[in-house]
Parts: C-alpha cells; structure tokens; sequence
C-alpha cells in the first residue's frame, strides 16, 4: 500500500504533459487530486480506518510497515514504513503538493512547457514521498538522489537562461555530493548494525555507538544532511536555486527538499544521537546556520533570496533544536517545522504572486497593494506575522517551545546561554525580515510598478490563504491540526512518547519575557534598518566574495581544468600513445602482481620436452620474429601464415582437433582476405627512425616477459577441475555428446555462444557498412588539411 | 610441466612480436601485429589450462564420462570461439584501415590523428 | 583473376567442400567439428569459388543473400533456446526427443542440435559477406 502511493508518482508523471496538452485549463487541478488522494489516503491510514498492513506499536507510536522484495541478496528491500515523523513529512509533501499544482496552473498558465514542470513535480513529489517513507537505508539513499535529479531539472525548468542551468548544477553538485556521503555512512551504518533497515537500527544502537566506525558513519551522514538542508557552510546553493519557477521554490525550497536533510538527522537521533560528537556538531552548525542565515537574509530585498536566506535560518534553527536534543527541544523542533511549512508556503507563493501581478521583485520598490490585493495582504499579513512570532499564531508557540528548550537552568550546559542569545538575535532579524516582507509592501501609498497590480487569480490565490488559515488553525483547534502530526513525530524521534503543549497562554515567564524582548528588538531594528543597512553594506559586501560559494566556484574551474588537462594529456588522439599507457599498465600491473605474490619454486627444464616438439615451436618463434621484421607485405602475411598453421598443428599435438580444424580454416580465409584488403593499402615504408625501434623493441620484449612469466606460473599451479570434471561427466547423460568441446559449445554454455555469434554478425554488419558507404567527406577533409598546412 | 617453458617462451615471442608491429607508424603492420597478438592470447588461455600430450576430449564409445588422460575442454571451447570472434575483428580492422586510408589519403597512424578531436 | 586451373579445380573441391561442411556439421556433436568448424570449411569453399569466378557468379549461384542466411542462423540458435522459456525451463536449457527412424535405430534429435545448425549458419553466413563484399572493391 505505502509503495503504491510512492509509486503514484512516478507513474502519473509521463502522462502529465499529455493530460496538459489535452485539457490546457484543468490539468493543474487534475493532477493536484492525486497529492490530495495521497494525504487523504496517509490521514486515514495513520488514524486505523483504513487497514493499510502490519501496524505496530512501538515505543515511538504507532508505525506501519510493508514491505517488497527488491535486491535480496543485499538486503534491500523496498522496505516502507509510516511512522509519526514520517506522516508528519509526508502531509506536507503531499498537503503542500496538491496546492501547489494549483498554484502552478495559475503561475504559469499558458506556459508552454507546463505540463513537463507537473512532469518534473511529480517526480520528486514521489521521490520526496519516498525518502520519508523509506525504511531501508539504501532505498532512502535511492530516493534522496532521485529528489536531488528531479530538483535539477526543476530548478533548470528555465533552461534557455545560463543562470538558471548553473544554478541547477550547482544544487545537483552540492546536494549529490552530500548523497555520496550519505550512500557511503549507509554502506558503514549496515555493516556495522548488519542490517539496512532503519527502524531495527535502533536495536543495535550500542554496537554503531561503540564501533571504530561511529565518527566517520556521524560525519559523512551529516554532511550529506547539511548540503541537502542547507546548513553553513554548504547554504549557497540555496539562494542560487531561485532562479527555479516560484511554485518550485514554494515546495522544494521551503517546505520539502530542504527538510529532508532535517529529515534524515531526526530520523537518526535515536540511533546516533546522545553522542556527543553528533549532538554538539549539531548543534553548533545550525546556529551558526541560523545566524548566517537571518544575518543575510536581512540584507536582501529582492523577494525570492530574502525568503530563501530566511529559509536557510529556519533550517539552522531546526538542526540547532535537533543537537540539543531534549525532549523539549525535539517537541519545539517538531512544531516549528510545521509552523515553517505553513508561513514560508504561503510567504512563497505571496511572492510569487506579487511578482506575477506587479512585475516586480524588489520589496523596496512595492508600497500600498492592500487596496488592490486585499485577500493575498490578509494572507500574506498572517503568514508574515506568524513567522515573526506574534500571537495567535502557531509561529509564536514554536518559538515560545523553542525558547522553553533552550533557556539556561540548571540541567542545560554553558552553551545554553550562547544558544538562547543567538536565538533571539536571529528572531529579531527575522521580524524585521517578515515585516519588510508581508507587510509593508501592503501598507502606505501605492507605488507605481511595471504592471497595474491586481488580485491574483483564484487558484494562486488559494495555496497562500489555506496555509496562512492553518498557521492560525494550529493553534485555535490544535488537536484537529497540529497535534496529530507533531505528537507521534517528536514520539518516533524521541523514541518516548511525547506531548508538545500547543497553548498559547502559559503565564508570564522567561520565554514569554523574552519574545518580548524579540518583538520589541525586531520592531527597533525595523525602524533604524535603512541607517543600519548603509554603514554595514560597503563591508559585508566585501565579506561575501570570501563566501563558501567562492570555494565552490574554485573547486569547481580546479576540477574542470584538472579534467581537461588530463584529458589532453591521456586522450592525445595518438594511436602509439595509447598502446604505450596501455603496456605500461599491464607490465606494472601483472608484473608487480607476479614479483609480489609468486616466486619461482623451480624453472622447469627442458629435458621431457621431444625433439619434434622443440622443432615446432622454435619454428614459430622464427615465424614471429620474421613477421616482426618483414620488409614487405607479402613475406609478412607469408609468415603470419605460418605462424598460423604451426598453431594448428601445435593444437594436433596436444590433443585439441577442434582447435586445429578451426585455425586452419580461419588461417586459410585469413591468408585470402588479407591478400584482398593489403591490395589495396599501400606496400611497407621505414619510417621510424632508429631510437624510435629501439624504444618500442623494450616497450614489446617488456610485455613479452611478462607474458612469459605468467605463462609459466600458470604451469607452476594446480588448476581446479572441477568443471572440467563436471562436463566431463555430464556431457553423455544429459547433452547425449560426446565431444566435450561441442557439448560446451552448444549446450552447457550455449548462452555465451549465443553472445558470440551475435558479434561475428554485427562484426559482418560493420563490414558491409563501411565497405558500401562511399566516403563522402575524404575530399572534404583533404581540403581541409590542405587549408590548414 | 617442462612443455610450459616452451609455450612460455612462444607466448612472449608471440606478444612482443605483435607488440613491435602495432607500434610502428605502418597501419598495415598495426593489423598483422594484432593478429599475432591473437594467436599468443589463444596459447595463453591454452597454457593456463593442462597442456599434456593426451587425447582429445571426446568421450570413447560405450562409456559415460570423460577418461583420463585427456585434454582439457574447457580451454578448448573458450579458445575455439576466440578463434572465430578474432577473425571477424581483424576483418572489420582490415576494412576500416582501408576505408580509413581511402579517406585520409595517408596510412601513418600519426597522421591519423587528426580526426580524433 | 582468371585461373583455368583454379576454376577447374573450385569446380571438383566445392562440391566435396560442401559435403564435408555438412559431416563435419552433424558429426560434430561426438567427433571432432560442430557449427563452427563446418561453417569455416564450408565458407572456404564459396571463397574458392568467389575467387576464382567472381563474386557476382558466386552471388548468383549461391541466390539467398549471405545476410539472410546470417539472419535466418541467428534466429535459429535463438530460437531454439526460446523452446525452454516456453516450457518453463531457463533460456536454452537443451530439449531431447527420440525420433523413431523405421529400420533404423533410435536418433535422439534435441534443441542444441538446432542450435548448431543456427552457429553453422552464422558463420557462414558472417565469412560469406566479409569475404563477397571484399572481392566487390
């Protein structure tokens, strides 16, 4: 059941960009139904009415699971499993998801590669579904990489702009990388625990914490967590990736893919946390992310990168929480993911919005669009009041908790205090950050803007005011909306069953002071902003070029000209030049094998060999060498002739007649067709000088001792016969054959024969096509050559 | 196994004589190298099983299974489709030389180059 | 090239060439030879012949097209390897029938047999269209 609604997904998106060009009005709405199925379907599922598969209560709450057979034998399965965390991840994939696509019919209507973006959307929606729902470490890793691939070509939807295909490029190259990260702690985790599925990892929890593997397993899984999520240093991805379509940045960028990093760290905590290496990195990177994140944040004001710097702070926040660790914490961290989901969709989708209706971009520039957009500034009012924290929204509540989780007392260590400094500091930008962006545009005198502004269509119009109405919602009905989903959530990270307390009146206490402190701060540093801005910008500007993204760029021109020199170096075009790398290979590789590991116990002599046999042989060294040395084509083919038929006859001797039969017949044919093709060819020339003889004779008599060698201690060791034995034995009983080598042929290893007909046939194609394809282009290239000389 | 030294001697004479010719600038010796390079990987799969001077491995009639002393099949059966394969190799080279040198005008492998980039 | 002798003598060695390509075809599952080996022999002998009167004539003699017969003997092999998907048996697991010759004795005739006789025709096939399309330049 689980796997079918991630699959769901998958399988719509190819038919999306049909059901658009056949229904150009209503395939947004449409395809927005099947979103809407998935959260109604996950609703249900969770709440027992449907009965959906093994359901187990565990210490974390409830979980269901089902499970398919994928890559047995390394114990991958497509192993899905819905627990709390989960469910609360996959309503927003899926909740968000569907207005969304209603979002986008509004947004890009009449785009005319609109269909492919629902194409694209599906896509990671199932990718994302997949990752919150993955019960296997490996499979997580599948999808992880499957939302990376499908935010590529999102954030690159655009793909006529240079910008954005960078943009995109980057974001795969960051959030790869970091999947790589995490593929190689997954392999290092399943080795350790010998298991892949995540949710018995739990149960070997001691073991991975007592390994000599832990740090590296923490360290890699996450990095892999922080490029996905944003976090400082890896955050300049983010900002880049709205050159994206804004219904992309509404859901991968502030709701989705950016949390999955979140995702996966507190889908871990009960595994890998309580450690402290995890729990103080953490920690200490998402409040810095946090700060960094606010800090830049608020010196934007185009809309888009003001929103995604206020998304990276928000991302800080909730790694932050997550290292602490507390089941306060936890509950804080789990109520504000929601609370984030709600105002930043909608404050996306409002930006979205204004920029449609307005045509333009720059907060500085909007004033006074309450009048004309009235519904979109209530939504957007409410979205932005609830990010700054302001009762009654669920905004507040998530900071008062995450103020309540970090305040110092007695049991908190000496960083509480930092933490709940950096904290308010971060909030009281945010304030400043919400208000310059979902309120002021809307208030004072209207501006004049590129386009006449008015409301937005309805469907733009209907993501922003369901997500703003749920921000307040959350609060005045909280067990209707918040706490199914952040309950069991913060229960499966806690492995402990969990409550978060979602009132909004607690009494005057420190928290409830100090978003005070916030609010008034947010308010001071609103009015005074201007001043502030024009003494720090000259500074912080110059502070940006040492950023992370120059380390990026730099890695980047390093890797590509490192690859381009060694392509010219390796991929020089010079036939000789590539047979030199490719001896040199062998005569290290074989050679160093065989002078480490074999030394000669005896060098055979020469005394049980006959006469006529040393006759044969010394023949065909003759031959070789003559053929090595032939001044012209015919005595070369001539010996090569020989050398043939002395094959042949060596085959005779030691019992292989098939063998001879066939070299004989294919040396004859040989002989003709190259008599036939030399014709053609021009007759032997000395180029080479002497030293140039010189160097390839070592180069050949190099590789020819190493053949030597291995030729001899090939002799020296017992070979297993068993499969000689066995179709030895088996060839009367079962291939009624007496002839072993046939048997083998066209029987017991059928199949390769089968393989290597095919290429004697495609061998054959090749040669008609070349020989009945006139060369069109030799006068062009000769003349090209002549041009160029 | 004193018959290994000598097909190990074959087999490097085989290999450094086709490894001369493939390095020369000729692209007709770049053909004739390749072929003997053939002919000494077929003798290295036949050396790397037992070379012995037996019968070949037919089953005699009225019995069931394999008797020794016989030669090794196996070898045999890998080996008899190198044969044939490296014949349509080296007949599919011998026409791209000469349609290469058709259309260049030139059967110096360094003049060839030119093409690659 | 225009050999009296060797056109006297292509016009002897074909034939036999051919009749041994067909002995050593089917004697090949219990003695020395098999699809492989007949092929060669039998691809030599049409050589011969291109040789010494001409592809053209051997074309015309021979009437199917070297790739036809490539085809057809791909098809075979293949196609005898699809009779054990078809009873449920992995692909090419060999199939034996006892055919009943009245007089004779029992001939046991199975699907490697086919199998054989699709190699044989690859390859002659193969040999035949490099070596014509040579002799056309």
């Amino acid at each position: 059941m689980l796997l079918a609604l991630v699959i769901s997904g998958f399988v719509l998106a190819p038919v999306a960009p049909m059901l658009q060009r056949a229904l150009p009005h209503r395939a947004g709405y449409i395809v927005a139904l099947l979103p809407l199925a998935i959260a109604v379907m996950l609703g249900l599922m969770s709440a027992g009415v449907v009965n959906a598969g093994i359901v187990t209560d565990t210490e974390g709450g409830f979980s269901i699971v089902s499970t398919a057979p994928w890559v047995a034998g390394l114990g991958v399965d497509l192993a899905f499993r819905l627990d709390g965390l989960g469910l609360l991840m996959a309503m927003l994939v899926s909740g968000i998801g569907a207005l969304i696509f209603v979002y986008a019919a509004g947004y890009l209507h009449g785009h005319k590669h609109l269909g492919r973006l629902y194409a694209f959307l599906l896509m990671f929606m199932a990718s994302m579904l997949g990752v919150v729902l993955a019960d296997n470490l490996i499979l997580l890793f599948v999808f992880w990489e499957l939302t990376s691939v499908s935010s590529y070509l999102l954030i690159g939807f655009d793909h006529s702009q240079e910008k954005s295909r960078k943009s995109a490029l980057q974001a795969l190259l960051v959030t790869g990388l970091g999947g790589l990260g995490i593929l190689a702690a997954a392999i290092m985790l399943g080795d350790v625990a010998g298991t892949f599925t995540i949710s018995e990892l739990v149960l070997h929890r001691d073991t991975i914490r007592g390994h000599a593997l832990f740090p590296a397993i923490v360290v890699l899984m996450l990095f892999g967590a922080c490029t996905k999520s944003a976090q400082f240093p890896f955050h300049f991805w983010l900002p880049n990736a709205m050159a994206a379509p804004t219904p992309v940045s509404a859901y991968l960028h502030s709701s989705t893919m950016v949390k999955a990093g979140v995702y996966l760290i507190a889908r871990l905590s009960p595994v890998l946390g309580g450690a402290a290496i995890w729990n103080d990195a953490l920690t200490w990177i998402g409040a810095t992310t946090m700060v960094v994140g606010a800090w830049m944040a608020f010196r934007q004001r185009i809309m888009k990168p003001l929103l995604a710097y206020s998304t990276v702070s928000a991302l800080g926040t909730l790694v932050m929480a997550l290292g602490v660790g507390t089941t306060k914490a936890v509950e804080a961290a789990m109520v504000f993911l929601l609370a984030h989901a709600f105002y930043k969709g909608t404050l996306f989708m409002a930006a979205g919005a204004i920029d449609h209706e307005t045509g333009e971009k720059d907060v500085s520039k909007l004033s006074g669009l309450r009048g004309s957009m009235p519904i979109l500034f209530i939504a957007t009012a409410a979205a932005a009041l609830s990010m700054a924290g302001l009762p009654p929204f669920v905004g507040f509540v998530a900071k008062e908790l995450m103020l309540k989780g970090l305040i110092p007392d007695a049991t908190r260590g000496t960083g509480s205090a930092a933490l709940t400094t950096m904290l308010v500091l971060s909030s009281a930008l945010g304030v400043v950050v919400a208000v310059r962006f979902g309120i002021r545009p809307f208030l004072g005198d209207l501006k004049p803007t590129p386009t006449e502004p008015h409301e937005p269509p309805r469907s733009m119009l209907l993501g922003p005011v369901m997500l703003a109405s749920l921000g307040l919602l959350a609060v005045v009905l909280p067990g209707f909306v918040a706490l199914p989903l952040v309950g069991p959530a913060a229960s499966a990270v806690l492995h402990a069953t969990a409550k978060p307390d979602m009132a909004l009146w607690h009494g005057v206490n420190a928290a409830l002071l100090l978003s005070v402190v916030v609010i008034v701060a947010g308010a001071a540093l609103f009015a005074i902003q201007s001043g502030v801005l024009r003494v720090i910008e000259p500074i912080a500007s110059r502070l940006d070029r040492l950023g992370p993204a120059r380390v990026y760029d730099g890695t980047l021109w390093a890797v590509l000209t490192f690859s381009r020199a060694q392509t010219r170096a390796l991929q020089s075009g010079s036939l000789r030049q590539y047979i030199f790398f490719t001896i040199g290979t062998a005569v290290i590789a074989i050679g160093g094998a065989l002078a480490v590991n074999q030394g000669f116990s005896s060098v055979p002599g020469l005394s049980d060999v006959r006469n006529y046999e040393i006759g044969l042989f010394a023949l065909l060294l003759v031959g070789a060498g003559y053929v090595g040395v032939a001044k012209n084509r015919l005595a070369a083919i001539a010996g090569l002739g020989l050398v043939g038929y002395g094959i042949a006859l060596a085959f005779v001797l030691f019992g292989a007649p098939d063998l001879a039969l066939t070299q004989l017949c294919i040396e004859t044919l040989m002989v003709v067709l190259m008599v036939l093709v030399f014709y053609m060819l021009p007759d032997f020339r000395s180029i080479s000088n002497n030293s140039q003889r010189f160097r390839d004779l070592f180069a050949a008599l190099s590789l020819g001792a190493v053949m030597f060698f291995l030729v001899l201690i090939a002799g020296q060791s017992t070979p297993d016969l068993a499969v000689t034995t066995f179709y030895g034995e088996r060839s009367v009983p079962d291939a009624y054959g007496r002839n072993v080598v046939n048997v083998i042929l066209v029987d017991f290893r059928a199949l390769d024969t089968l393989g290597e007909i095919t290429v004697l046939v495609v061998a054959a194609v090749g040669v008609y096509a070349l020989l009945k394809s006139t060369p069109k282009r030799a006068k062009h290239i000769a003349g090209l050559k002549e041009g160029s000389e | 196994m004193n018959l290994q030294l000598l097909l190990a001697i074959l087999v490097g004479g085989l290999f450094a004589a086709g490894i001369y010719l493939i390095l020369r600038r000729s692209i007709v010796k770049l053909i004739i190298g390749l072929a003997l390079i053939s002919h000494g990987a077929n003798l290295l799969i036949f050396a790397s099983g037992r070379v012995v001077r037996a019968s070949a491995p037919l089953v005699a009639e009225g019995q069931t299974s394999l008797r020794p002393p016989h030669a090794d099949p196996l070898p045999q059966a890998l080996i008899l489709t190198a044969i044939v394969i490296s014949f349509g190799v080296l007949a599919f080279m011998m026409v791209l030389v000469s349609r290469a040198y058709r259309a260049l005008g030139t059967d110096d492998t360094d003049e060839l180059r030119e093409t690659d980039s | 090239m225009n050999s009296t002798i060797l056109q006297t003598a292509t016009r002897y060695l074909l034939p036999m060439l051919l009749v041994i390509s067909v002995v050593v075809l089917f004697q090949g599952h219990n003695l020395p030879g098999g699809g492989f080996i007949a092929g060669l022999i039998g691809a030599s002998g049409l050589a011969l012949h291109g040789m010494a009167f001409g592809p053209k004539s051997t074309r015309e003699a021979l009437r199917i097209n070297p790739a036809t017969v490539m085809g057809v003997g791909l098809a075979a092999a293949l196609g005898s390897g699809l009779f054990a998907v078809f009873m449920g048996l992995p692909l090419l697991t060999g199939i034996w029938f006892n055919l009943e010759v009245p007089g004779l004795k029992t001939i046991k005739v199975g699907t490697p047999v086919i199998f054989d006789i699709g190699v044989y025709l690859v390859v002659l096939g193969v040999v035949m269209a490099i070596v014509l399309s040579l002799l056309e330049e």
